[in-house]
């Protein structure tokens, strides 16, 4: 009876034979097929630590040092908080800055309002550009080939993108002559060049493309027997727009509308070139308190900046749940 | 041909239009880069702006002298070098990656976003954290150790996703067949997997080359004493701007065109290899 108790076990259908102790073995020791995973990864990781974390978490830690004249001091105080947040006069009911929040945070909010602009235009821009690529150029050959002719500048520098719109907007600029050579203004304007409308239109020109490569993929993934079942069925281009194309692309809009807001909220550079260093961003204001080396005044502002982020790109996946839609 | 019908004659309006819009945004796109290559062109006694007074080489000329605006060669040579060095090490991380992801492993998860992690967070927001770091510590930052570093943060997520997408349609049962012929891991890797992921590693390796050898905001802090390119093109900024700089801006961009084209056409003919 022992004897068969071990070669056998009771199965669904009788008692089958136990299988041999060397297969079991074996299927352990069988290494899953592929380079081990360990090899693959530990040095990336290790990469993404130094160069990542690491500079993050010193944000967060340098952000209650103190700061003294020449760097820090290793220290645990809310004095750079304080001191973000806290505007003379808040709390002061005959001050006339009575319950104005801090210059900082004021700098955030025009930061954050700036990019709410500019990725609603780049929407405006781009959404048409990669409709037009997706639906309606027939040819693949075409498709690529425009599409790429539209994504090209992202691989050039922005930097120098940003210097040519110089000769753009100046005075005598290309824009106001052709402004006068239309007749819709008499004389040069100079409110191009270092002024808000000019910002703009340079950020959209450097940044739309960005939306245009994730909306595109998105609206090419879609199947066009779809489209040509609702027409069958007589709906509207509008209708076909509102209930299949705009809902299908979704995902690929929030991908490239993340993309815009985390470039721009971080943007100074452009700032500098196109607005003359006239417009403070709080990427600005970071440079320039690290520029006087008080390191953790800039962390507290980048740690804010970081917030805003998090809260804006959380807010876009509440929208739209990218998991769930690719 | 097909009849004129009034369906067929909107389509074909409609078509029209976004034609037109979509010209219209490529003048957008590009206008400002070809009125700064005519105005590099600008003549000896011109300025930075339209009308031009003349042509001449002069602007290009004064780029080649030396001490014009900085040390440009250098500057250049620096740029093309980390340029070289964030593309090799992004085409390997990124298939590495890539690779490791085919199977489940712990932690994944958490790796995932850590890799894309380095799109989202700004370039200021590296450059102040490590710089400061790397003050406390006391290693002074340059362009070959932390300049590189941040870089490749910024370039691997894109080969990383080029990667797992060339990773996602690939066909298993090549390696498998190899695998049960007696290969051992190493020889099924460099005789079935690398030959068909090499144009998804050349792709990968375009991002790494061209984000890197445009990128500012991340070298900002962390150059150390020797400039980048584009480091070099925004001190210049704060110098009188004259055409010289946008001979200089046409330089960079007509290689970084270049360099784009020479991707393709690698990409391309490899491709085609396996066709």
């Amino acid at each position: 009876m022992q004897q068969i108790a071990e070669t056998h076990h009771t199965g669904l259908i009788g008692s089958q034979p136990v299988p041999p102790a060397a297969i079991d073995e074996a299927k352990k020791l069988r290494r899953e097929p592929g380079f081990p995973t360990a090899w693959l990864i530990t040095l990336p990781t290790a990469w993404l630590i130094l160069f990542l974390v690491l500079p993050l978490l010193g944000i967060i830690v340098f952000s209650f040092w103190s700061s003294s004249g020449h760097g820090m001091e290793p220290a645990l105080t809310l004095e750079n908080y304080r001191a973000y947040f806290e505007a003379e006069g808040f709390f002061d009911p005959e001050s006339d800055r009575f319950l104005t929040p801090s210059v900082f945070l004021r700098t955030l909010g025009s930061t954050l309002y700036f990019t709410l602009v500019v990725m609603a235009l780049c929407l405006l821009v781009g959404y048409p550009i990669a409709y037009f690529l997706a639906m309606q150029v027939q040819s693949f050959k075409w498709q690529m080939a425009l599409f790429l002719l539209a994504m090209v500048p992202f691989w050039t520098s922005y930097l120098i993108r940003a210097v040519a719109w110089l000769p753009m907007l100046g005075r005598r600029g290309l824009l106001n002559t052709f402004l006068i050579n239309i007749g819709a203004i008499d004389k040069p304007t100079s409110l191009l060049l270092y002024s808000e409308f000019g910002y703009t239109m340079a950020l959209v020109q450097l940044y739309v493309v960005l939306c245009v490569g994730p909306i595109f993929f998105s609206l090419a993934k879609i199947d066009k027997a779809i489209l040509e079942a609702a027409r069958d069925m007589g709906a509207t281009s509008f209708q076909i727009f509102r209930e299949i194309i705009g809902p299908l692309s979704l995902p690929g809009v929030a991908i490239g509308m993340i993309f815009i807001f985390v470039m721009i909220m971080g943007e100074f550079a452009t700032a500098v070139v196109v607005y003359g260093g006239k417009t403070t961003t709080t990427g600005t204001v970071i440079l320039n308190y690290y520029a006087i080396a008080n390191y953790p005044f800039a962390a507290v502002n980048a740690l804010m900046l970081m917030l805003a982020m998090m809260i804006g790109v959380i807010v876009i996946l509440r929208v739209v749940n990218i998991r769930k839609e690719l | 041909m097909a009849r004129w019908t009034p369906e067929r004659r909107k389509k074909a309006w409609i078509k029209g239009g976004f034609s037109v819009y979509y010209v219209i945004f490529i003048l957008f796109i590009y206008g400002p880069m070809i009125a700064m290559f005519v105005l590099s062109f600008q003549g000896r006694r011109g300025g930075t702006s339209f009308p031009m007074r003349g042509v001449s080489l002069h602007w290009w000329q004064k780029l080649i002298e030396p001490s014009t605006v900085g040390d440009l060669q250098g500057a250049l040579l620096r740029s093309l070098v980390l340029a070289l060095i964030v593309m090799v090490i992004t085409a390997l991380f990124s298939t590495m990656l890539a690779m490791a992801f085919r199977k489940r492993f712990t932690g994944s998860n958490v790796l995932f976003y850590t890799v894309m992690a380095g799109l989202m967070i700004p370039g200021i927001l590296l450059s102040l954290g490590l710089a400061s770091l790397l003050r406390q510590v006391g290693i002074p930052p340059a362009w070959y150790s932390s300049a590189l570093g941040v870089h490749v943060v910024w370039t691997l997520p894109f080969g990383f996703l080029v990667m797992m997408a060339v990773f996602n349609r690939f066909d298993g049962r090549l390696e498998e067949a190899a695998r049960d012929m007696g290969a051992d891991e190493w020889t099924v890797f460099k005789e079935v997997t690398l030959p068909l992921i090499t144009p998804g590693i050349v792709a990968a390796g375009l991002f790494g080359f061209t984000l890197s050898y445009d990128e500012f905001a991340r070298t900002t802090l962390l150059a150390g004493e020797f400039n980048t390119l584009p480091l070099d093109i925004n001190a210049s900024m704060t110098q009188r701007i004259r055409p010289t700089l946008f001979a200089l801006g046409t330089a960079s961009t007509l290689f970084s065109l270049l360099m784009i084209g020479l991707f393709l056409v690698i990409y391309t003919l490899l491709m085609r290899r396996f066709r």
